[in-house]
């Protein structure tokens, strides 16, 4: 076998790739993404088959209100706008702008799940009710854990960009730039599923 | 399972990894280890699948239910199906050669993101333990590799849940090594090295990852539903709760057809590359390879519904999928027709490595036109779910992948270890298991035609001479497994020296030492524009000219 | 003298065309037919098979052809010619394949149709006022149509693992379906538990039973003649044994069965 004196490791760290490559990791990212989205599509054909094929048994409820999903569609779409404005902050290097932005976005984030656990709480079925009550909360649930995972996501950029520690910074701006696109991907799901789900 | 269950191991300093044999079992990020690492974890499941398969056709040898108990027999061989499509030809045919080759062809020293590589592989021995072990712990999973429900919902739950968690972590692995491929492909490759320059196995491997992206994550979900049928009492496929249990069929096929094409472009890759090299010619027809490769891509997400022409699906349904499935032969053909065309003229040497690739191409072709006309909806209702369609597949996935696997083997083998393997045994291997193969599987188009149904442990004594001449050939190519065995260990050790290039190819792959160094050369890498660029132009040649383009010495 | 290779090969295209049609012809794979479509499905397996025969047969020539006149020979180190395509050969090579696939699906269509494939279902099927939603399979059209045919409605019902037969005109619980010669029968079948498949080789038909969604399946039996019935979809330990026995009886026999069993007074035929 060929021995070279190179030691595998030091040169498949992520430093030796920062330096030498472009950085695909939002490239990779956005794949996944592309992926995930293929998960709700697969939920959301679900919903439409059986919404089309198989009538709702007779005595079961599935009435949906429109207040609370209509607030938590704004509550989205303002903290999508809320974490752009934490990205261009952290561009022009203004770190605590940035940090504002953020935490408002977080809570904007908590806010949203918040108001989808009231809405849970007063609907009228439970899981197991009918195939819509449970096709609406697996998707809206699966939706919720992206929420969730984002959110923390956000908190974790939200600690990482704190001055000291210079995790996060100007210069490696890769967490924030993830944690920004996945919150949009998980906006858009949102509003195709609110018109899958609650509209149609 | 050794690759398991061996702890990995701890270096003394903590950026060091352990070289020599032991980074075979570690978290190593090397891709060339990841990619050996997943050809013998594979290939160790193919001998557990095949052992299961054994099983099965020791139980056919008689009409009676008498080898093993009923329920018993839809354990193994739903755990026969899973095992051999997920954890022996997809991980191979995708992360074992992917893994090797593709950083070679683009001329990268490793893929986009070596970690999630070494995870994606990490994920596949834990994955494959859980399904094996849940067959003696809870008794495993017995509705078929299909899990159609409402089967899957009433048969013993801890088996498929645990079948269920043994799947999706399966198709993560999947997932994560489709977004690795993408990315390298089309992100890493060398400065001045264009797309259409690209080795054919590339352009295969960025196919099939398309279809991995976006066929996977639908399996997944699906499968979530269906655990929540299972655990949590919803009613999805539940009829008795007012589920659907077509709903599941559709979701289920959507992403276990472009499976199969996940199986297979890889492979057509790989004959790609094997076939110019041994028979000194050019590529014939590159553009129109790609382009039918992702055609392929593309038709592949549109004909689903083909394996559910019996589950009452509407009739303009059944037209839409009979001719969107049965136009898949056009770009299919052009391949084979390239191949064929390849091989016109060439300087062929019929070693291993090109006896099975044309052992495929015959396999393959007889599987595809059983295919095709398995999409015909008035052919399918007589046949679906019989033994023409056993047959069907498996020309397919045995005659077609896995003898590309094989043949991949011994092309490549030279590259993995600076050893040849022994020609003479790669030939018997070749032999028997050609003959074997056939043996096994021909004879079961009949059966099925003729009234014999799948998945049945007991059948009609009239089908009994035709299911012992399948055993015997499936006993045959148990057998073929030695030769193999023997020579690939056997020349590890002891096999003669390849050199760095002994078949005097142009892939990148061959531009360096074998086995290659750590960051894959060092120093450039290679800057390949032409790399089927074999042969004598036409007005030179001369039947008896003995002169060959040795590009690859001349350094380019 | 050299014979022209075109010659050669319009030869040998012509002893392969032949030759599938031969093989289509007179090897005969499929068992005994005895029901209306089963003739016509044995015609679509003739010209799938004849032109199967063909593209394999021309293949594997092909390529053992290559394989042994292109081969290496000892003293032979060079290379091969380099051509890297022929845009007029792939073409050809694209249409062919094109043509034949279209043909095939235009023809299986056809056949289709002839079978009953296409007939719209029965949305009413249920004598009178049930809605059930009928979901597929092979079918002779409304209910209308049915009573025009004189068919014979029997009830199907799978479970594991056993299917039962339900004559609704003579009240007839049975385990074997019996059935006359030359009359259309519908089958409206639906499953308890699991999916099944209800399957007659002989008559080529097959279609799956289905919890939740009945389905119904038309056909006309030609052969007396005792047939198997097989459940060909895995329903669980039992499925390999999940088998009865269709029954093709004489019309006058059936007659009589009928009458025997029927626990009706009034015969209805
Ligand atoms: C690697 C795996 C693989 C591949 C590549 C294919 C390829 C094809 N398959 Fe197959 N198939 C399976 C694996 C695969 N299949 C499996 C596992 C099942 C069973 C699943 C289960 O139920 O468990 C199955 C089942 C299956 C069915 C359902 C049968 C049933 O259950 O009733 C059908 C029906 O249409 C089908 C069709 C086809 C077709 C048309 C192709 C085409 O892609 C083939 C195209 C290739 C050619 C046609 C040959 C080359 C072409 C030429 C030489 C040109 C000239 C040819 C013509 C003009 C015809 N397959
Ligand atoms: C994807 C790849 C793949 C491969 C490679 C194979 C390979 C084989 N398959 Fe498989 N098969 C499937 C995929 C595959 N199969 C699938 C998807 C199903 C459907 C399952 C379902 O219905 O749900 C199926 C179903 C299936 C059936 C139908 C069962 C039924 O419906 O009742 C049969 C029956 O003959 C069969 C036989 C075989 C045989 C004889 C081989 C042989 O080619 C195997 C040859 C290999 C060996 C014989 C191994 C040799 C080694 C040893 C024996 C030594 C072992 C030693 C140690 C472990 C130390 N298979
Ligand atoms: Cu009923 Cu199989
Ligand atoms: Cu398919």
């Amino acid at each position: 076998m060929t021995t070279l004196p190179i030691e595998t490791d030091e040169h498949h760290s992520d430093h030796h790739h920062d330096e030498e490559h472009p950085d695909h990791r939002l490239f990779g990212l956005a794949t996944f993404l592309v992926a995930d989205g293929m998960t709700f599509a697969g939920f959301f054909a679900a919903y439409l088959t059986f919404k089309a094929v198989n009538p709702l048994p007779t005595g079961a409820v599935y009435e949906l209100e429109l207040p609370l999903p209509i607030l938590n569609t704004v509550l989205l779409l303002v903290s999508s706008a809320t974490f752009h404005q934490a990205g261009k902050a952290l561009h022009q290097n203004a770190t605590n702008r940035c940090r504002n932005w953020l935490l408002i976005t977080a809570a904007l984030g908590l806010a949203f799940l918040v108001s989808q656990m009231v809405e849970y709480f007063t609907l009228p079925f439970g899981l197991t009710d009918n195939l819509f009550a449970s096709t609406f909360y697996a998707a809206t649930g699966f939706h919720g854990l992206h929420v969730t995972l984002g959110a923390l996501m956000i908190l974790i950029v939200w600690w990482q960009t704190r001055p000291q520690s210079g995790r996060v910074t100007h210069n490696n701006p890769f967490p924030l730039e993830a944690a920004e696109l996945y919150w949009h991907f998980v906006d858009g799901i949102w509003v195709i599923l609110f018109v899958i789900l609650y509209l149609i | 399972m050794t690759v398991a269950t061996s702890p990995q191991v701890v270096a003394p300093k903590p950026r060091l990894q352990p070289t020599g044999w032991l980074r075979y079992f570690s978290f190593s990020v090397d891709h060339k280890v990841i990619g050996l690492q997943y050809l013998v974890c594979g290939f160790i499941f193919y001998l557990i699948g095949g052992l299961l398969a054994g099983a099965i056709r020791t139980e056919l040898v008689s009409p009676m239910s008498d080898f093993m108990a009923r329920d018993v027999y839809n354990q193994v061989l739903t755990m026969h199906g899973t095992i051999m499509i997920f954890l022996w030809i997809v991980p191979v045919v995708n992360g074992a050669f992917g893994n090797y080759l593709i950083p070679f062809y683009v001329g990268a020293r490793d893929m986009a993101f070596p970690r999630l590589n070494a995870v994606a592989f990490w994920l596949i021995p834990p994955a494959g333990l859980l399904l094996i072990t849940s067959y003696f712990l809870t008794g495993a999973a017995q509705s078929g590799w299909t899990a159609y429900p409402p089967l899957s919902i009433t048969t013993p739950a801890a088996g498929q849940i645990v079948w269920i968690l043994s799947v999706l972590l399966l198709g993560g692995s999947s997932i994560f090594g489709g977004i690795n491929f993408i990315a390298t492909i089309l992100k890493l490759r060398r400065p001045g090295l264009k797309l259409m320059q690209l080795p054919m196995y590339c352009w295969a491997m960025l196919g099939t990852s398309l279809l991995v992206v976006l066929s996977t994550p639908v399996l997944a979900g699906t499968l979530v539903l269906l655990s929540f049928d299972i655990i949590a009492h919803t009613g999805f496929f539940n009829p008795t709760l007012g589920g659907n249990v077509v709903v599941y069929q559709h979701l289920f096929w959507f992403y276990s057809h472009p499976a199969v094409y996940i199986m297979v472009l890889p492979a057509f890759g790989l004959v790609s590359e094997i076939l110019p090299v041994h028979a000194r010619k050019p590529l014939f027809g590159y553009t129109t390879m790609v382009y039918s490769i992702m055609a392929i891509v593309f038709l592949g997400l549109i004909v689903w519904a083909h394996h559910m022409f019996t589950s009452g699906t509407p009739p303009w349904m059944r037209l839409f999928f009979t001719i969107a499935t049965a136009f898949i032969a056009v770009p299919t053909g052009i391949k084979f027709f390239n191949w064929l065309a390849t091989l016109w003229g060439g300087r062929i040497s019929l070693n291993s490595a090109l006896l099975f690739s044309c052992g495929f191409i015959v396999n393959f072709v007889l599987g595809g036109i059983t295919g095709v006309a398995l999409a015909q909806v008035p052919f399918d209702i007589h046949v679906h779910d019989t033994y023409f369609v056993v047959a069907h597949f498996h020309y397919i996935v045995f005659g077609g992948s896995v003898f590309v696997i094989f043949a991949s083997v011994y092309h490549w083998y030279p590259k993995f270890t600076g050893r040849m393997l022994n020609e003479n045994l790669g030939r018997l291997h070749f032999a028997l298991t050609f003959i074997g193969f056939n043996l096994c599987f021909g004879p079961q188009h009949w059966l099925g035609l003729n009234g014999m149904p799948r998945r049945v442990a007991e059948y009609d004594p009239q089908f009994t001479l035709i299911n012992q001449i399948s055993s015997a050939g499936a006993l045959l190519m148990a057998i073929s497994t030695l030769p193999f065995l023997w020579n690939v260990i056997q020349s590890a050790i002891a096999g003669p020296p390849a050199g760095d290039n002994p078949w005097n190819a142009l892939t990148p792959e061959w531009l360096t030492s074998s086995p290659p160094p750590v960051e894959n050369w060092t120093g450039e890498a290679p800057l390949v524009e032409e790399p089927y660029g074999y042969g004598v132009p036409v007005e030179d040649f001369d039947l008896t000219a003995i002169s060959g383009r040795d590009l690859w010495s001349s350094g380019k | 003298m050299q014979i022209p290779s075109t010659i050669i090969t319009l030869v040998i295209g012509m002893v392969l065309v032949l030759g599938g049609m031969w093989v289509g012809q007179n090897i005969n794979l499929l068992p005994i037919d005895a029901s209306v479509n089963a003739p016509i499905y044995d015609e679509l397996f003739q010209v799938l098979f004849t032109i199967g025969t063909i593209l394999f047969v021309g293949i594997l020539g092909l390529l053992v052809f290559s394989l042994i006149r292109f081969r290496r020979r000892a003293d032979q180190i060079g290379d091969g010619v380099a051509i890297e395509g022929n845009l007029p050969l792939e073409i050809f090579w694209t249409a062919v394949p094109a043509v034949v696939v279209l043909f095939v699906g235009l023809y299986s269509y056809d056949i289709y149709d002839r079978m009953g494939g296409m007939v719209p279902l029965a949305h009413d099927h249920m004598a009178g006022a049930s809605e059930e939603r009928v979901w597929g399979g092979i079918s002779s059209g409304s209910i209308a149509n049915e009573a025009a045919a004189n068919t014979l409605p029997i009830d199907v019902t799978a479970m594991q693992f056993a299917f039962l037969f339900h004559y609704p005109q003579g009240e007839i619980l049975s385990g074997e379906l019996h059935v006359p010669a030359g009359r259309p029968v519908t089958l409206h079948m639906e499953a308890k538990d699991v999916i099944h498949a209800f399957w007659v080789p002989e008559f080529r038909l097959k279609q799956d039973v289905i919890p939740g969604q009945p389905t119904q399946l038309s056909f006309t039996p030609t052969r007396p003649g005792r047939y198997p019935i097989v459940c060909a979809e895995l329903c669980g330990p039992y499925h390999g044994g999940m088998r009865s026995t269709v029954v093709v009886e004489e019309p006058e026999a059936w007659d009589e069965w009928f009458n025997n069993n029927s626990t009706i007074d009034v015969s209805t035929t």
